[in-house]
């Protein structure tokens, strides 16, 4: 066997001791779990926060856990508001599908022994890791967390406690965090693009990449085009707080007149530059998960994908897009209305690549044979939240329609369903799915289907009705409704999402106690490939040693989608796998 | 995967998925068609145009709501494991073509009709005679301003801004034209006339929305940004901050009320009144 010289670079022993294996290590599979476990943490931090907001919202004159004897105040809700939006959005949904899941299967799926850039690799993770401490040290600062949301619009953000409380030493921290942060996500976007191009297997053309491997692959594009901007843009928020610069803040300024020292900045061009990244972020947090629903839903309906390069192309076509439309989040902003138009019509354009990947998932299940695994549950359901939580963008994006919805539960409702429970469902379906390749033990299936149910259920019971709420109206950050006449018509509806949430909430113990159980005590996956399933992670060992494949250099033959194809002994074919007809030679 | 045993199970769960996506997507048609909660009737021509365009939004996504959910509900039920072979197919050029092409009309031809009203709202010439008012946001507060008999608003200085004192606005009283700028905490136009609002923050960024109008606008500091409508039916209502702007968001309010041209002049009157005897 002739092993390239750019491959045997990346051949290493496996490092000992505990240090170097589990802790600073430069293993893309160690550095995924750790990834993944950071943001299980994150999830159910983020978690017990949006709880804490809904007990508010529900009964805003009692009392609320672990928030004193009388009622949560309004800057203590809006903290929980800005920090549940940052962690879930940072920490969870750009976290799990991408740094985590990417790293661990994209150089196994891709047949490669490590990542381009080990170093690197493991640098990017404990950047994360610093980031996510400083953010959360900023619930524990003098005046609390920002209450400046995850937008952290300017000149709120901008300007010091004077606006409020958290947002002092509070403010800055979080800044510093999501700065840290963009680091740590150049780092990673570098790394998952060059292993994509670099280290692909024989026989593995761009073509012949799972869903999963474009959508690692197009999203790194994204972070790495993207995130660079919000550092920037950070910065400049930075050195307007503590520099006394302004590039946010304009002149004339006065709270509780009292003039602050800033003149000739712009609060809109923070928006501009905010969504310049905050839009592709959306995207960011999603593609993973169709790339990830888009191979379960071939692999349990034992059916080739319908229409591969169509779901490539559309993918394409959505990271693109995804960069001309952020401009919807400032329909009404005071932006000029002609920049409106453009970025509705555009807007109004990604759904189309959106339409074709949900018509594609459908065609995929069509002339199926459908395993109801429970992996297989939640790329069904996510499907279903794709279509639910994409059609409300619609309205979004056209400047009329978006005129009375802006800012409402409409949105709270549009952006929960499509980047975070869509999402989630693209997390946990892989979770179910690969777990026993990365801890050579089996989930709970009964437990998976349990959970499932109630989360699918729950999360329909909680977002469905924020639509009407906003059709009503309600608008999104009242800590409460008391002061507005018309919101309290809006009482006996927080109080049912509420209740919908704690339950829905409950069964995520559910899965937190099946993931911790089967670590130990979870059916042993005895076989390589359980779900027989045709890509290169099922031919080896679970979990996979340390540089995957033993040495060897795995060689491409077949697309990834081949199941039940006439004739062949199996109703599977591994990529690997050679051709009958013509055998593989020179190898 | 043990093809044989799954079979029973795939039926049960097959029927429950199917069943369960069918009863949501009826009972989320039910809470849209019968408005469970719904703005209020709107009480500007442009109100009623926002209306439509959104009305042919609920329609579009509608169709595509309900044929995309059961249509998944019904591949779910169909294709379950029956312990065959599943077809082979890689897909169909033919139909992503048409799909494609379908969606591409559908979406975009609705996007770019959105963009007639959205001109009337914004781009549609100022009303020379329309009736003026500044709108000022503060933490937590809305302040209006009318320029009195003279039509002019006077001169504003920012060292004068004081909140306390009644002069967010910062109005200089030593200008002749700012003598009778009438300053209120309420927001009151007359019917069936062309308002003109001119938006504008003292300190962050706060958001004008009044349900019945259907419009939101931003008043960004540093900026004045004209809001154009005309109210066509008498009422009281309430205006709203909808862009987070510290603490005390969700109590930034003001009573909005359309008057007869009567009432409103009448009211005008009072209000000078009231600045000349308290100067």
């Amino acid at each position: 066997m002739s092993t390239p010289s750019h491959v045997a670079a990346h051949v290493h022993a496996p490092p000992q001791g505990f240090l170097r294996k589990y802790i600073f290590s430069t293993d893309h599979k160690v550095i995924g779990i750790q990834y993944y476990l950071l943001a299980l943490v994150a999830v159910f931090v983020g978690l017990v926060l949006s709880l804490l907001m809904r007990w508010k919202l529900a009964w805003p004159n009692d009392p609320v856990p672990w928030f004193g004897d009388g009622p949560m105040l309004p800057e203590q809700y809006l903290a929980l508001v800005t920090m549940h939006g940052t962690i879930m959005v940072f920490f969870v949904l750009t976290t799990a599908p991408q740094s985590g899941f990417g790293n661990y299967f994209l150089p196994i799926q891709i047949g490669a022994a490590d990542m381009a850039f080990p170093v690197i690799n493991m640098l990017s993770f404990w950047t994360t890791f610093v980031s996510f401490l400083v953010m959360v040290a900023a619930f524990f600062v003098a005046g609390g967390a920002p209450i400046s949301g995850w937008t952290g619009y300017a000149p709120l953000s901008a300007v010091g406690e004077i606006a409020g409380p958290g947002l002092g030493l509070g403010q800055t921290l979080w800044i510093v965090s999501i700065a840290i942060f963009c680091a740590a996500s150049l780092m990673g976007a570098l790394n998952f693009i060059a292993t994509t191009i670099d280290l692909r297997a024989r026989g593995l053309s761009l073509m012949r990449m799972p869903l999963t491997v474009w959508a690692w692959f197009i999203t790194a594009i994204l972070a790495l085009l993207a995130f660079g901007v919000l550092l920037a843009a950070g910065l400049l928020l930075l050195l307007d707080r503590v520099a006394g610069t302004s590039f946010f803040v304009p002149g004339g300024l006065v709270f509780t007149d009292k003039p602050v020292p800033h003149q000739g900045g712009s609060p809109l061009l923070w928006q501009h530059l905010f969504w310049f990244f905050g839009h592709p972020e959306v995207y960011i947090a999603i593609l993973p998960s169709m790339g990830m629903a888009s191979h379960l839903l071939s692999t349990f309906s034992r059916k080739p994908i319908f229409g591969y390069r169509a779901m490539v192309y559309a993918m394409g076509a959505i990271g693109f897009l995804g960069f001309c439309v952020w401009g919807h989040h400032m329909f009404a902003s005071g932006m000029s209305p002609y920049s409106a138009m453009a970025f509705s019509v555009l807007t109004m354009s990604i759904g189309v690549p959106s339409a074709i990947k949900t018509f594609n998932w459908i065609g995929t299940l069509w002339g199926g044979q459908i395993r109801f695994t429970t992996a297989m549950l939640f790329a069904i359901g996510f499907v279903s939240l794709f279509v639910t939580g994409g059609l409300s963008g619609l309205f979004l994006a056209q400047p009329p329609v978006d005129q009375p919805l802006h800012d409402t539960y409409f949105v709270v409702a549009h952006f929960h369903l499509i980047m975070g429970v869509a999402a989630i469902f693209g997390i946990f379906g892989a979770t179910y799915y690969w777990f026993p390749k990365m801890f050579g033990r089996f989930l709970n299936e009964g437990l998976g289907k349990l959970h499932f149910w109630i989360t699918f259920a729950g999360v329909y019971l909680i977002f469905v009705p924020m639509h009407l709420m906003g059709f009503f109206g309600q608008p999104r950050r009242y800590a409460e409704g008391t002061a507005v006449q018309f919101l309290s018509a809006m009482q006996g509806p927080q109080q049912f999402i509420t209740v919908a949430a704690l339950v829905t909430g409950a069964a995520q113990l559910i899965f937190l106690f099946n993931f911790l159980w089967s670590l130990k005590w979870g059916r042993k996956a005895e076989a390589i490939n359980p779900w027989r399933s045709t890509s290169l992670e099922w031919t080896i060992p679970s979990p996979p040693p340390h540089d995957n494949f033993g040495g060897r250099q795995p060689v491409v033959y077949h697309g990834p989608y081949e199941y039940s194809v006439p004739g062949a002994p199996e109703d599977f074919i591994p990529q690997d796998a050679p051709p009958r007809t013509a055998p593989a030679t020179g190898d | 995967m043990p093809t044989k045993n799954r079979c029973a199970g795939s039926t049960t769960t097959a029927f429950i998925l199917a069943f369960f996506l069918i009863v949501f997507t009826l009972v989320t048609v039910y809470l849209f068609v019968s408005k469970t909660w719904w703005f209020p009737e709107t009480i500007t021509p442009i109100g009623h145009e926002i209306d439509a365009q959104t009305r042919r939004t609920l329609w579009l996504t509608g169709i595509v709501f309900v044929l995309s959910q059961l249509g998944l509900a019904w591949v779910v039920w169909r294709y379950r494991n029956r312990g065959e072979r599943a077809h082979y197919s890689h897909g169909n050029n033919t139909l992503e073509v048409l799909w494609t092409l379908a969606t591409a009309l559908a979406f975009i031809g609705l996007g770019v009709l959105a963009q007639f009203t959205w001109a009337k709202i914004h781009l549609a010439e100022p009303e020379p005679d329309a009736v003026v008012i500044e709108v000022l946001g503060e933490q937590f507060a809305w302040n209006f301003r009318y320029p009195g008999p003279d039509g002019k608003f006077g001169r504003t200085r920012t060292e004068l801004i004081n909140s306390g004192a009644g002069n967010p606005f910062g109005i200089d009283r030593s200008d002749p034209a700012a003598a009778d700028d009438i300053i209120v905490p309420i927001l009151n136009i007359p019917v069936n006339r062309p308002i003109e609002l001119r938006l504008r923050s003292k300190d962050v960024i706060h958001s004008f929305f009044v349900r019945e109008l259907r419009l939101k606008q931003d008043a960004v500091p540093g900026l004045e940004i004209p809001l154009r409508f005309v109210a066509e039916r008498t009422g009281d209502f309430e205006l709203v901050c909808t862009e987070l702007c510290g603490m005390g968001h969700q109590r930034m309010r003001a009573p909005f009320s359309v008057k007869t041209a009567a009432e409103y002049e009448q009211w005008l009157r009072d209000e000078l009144a009231l600045l000349q005897s308290n100067p």
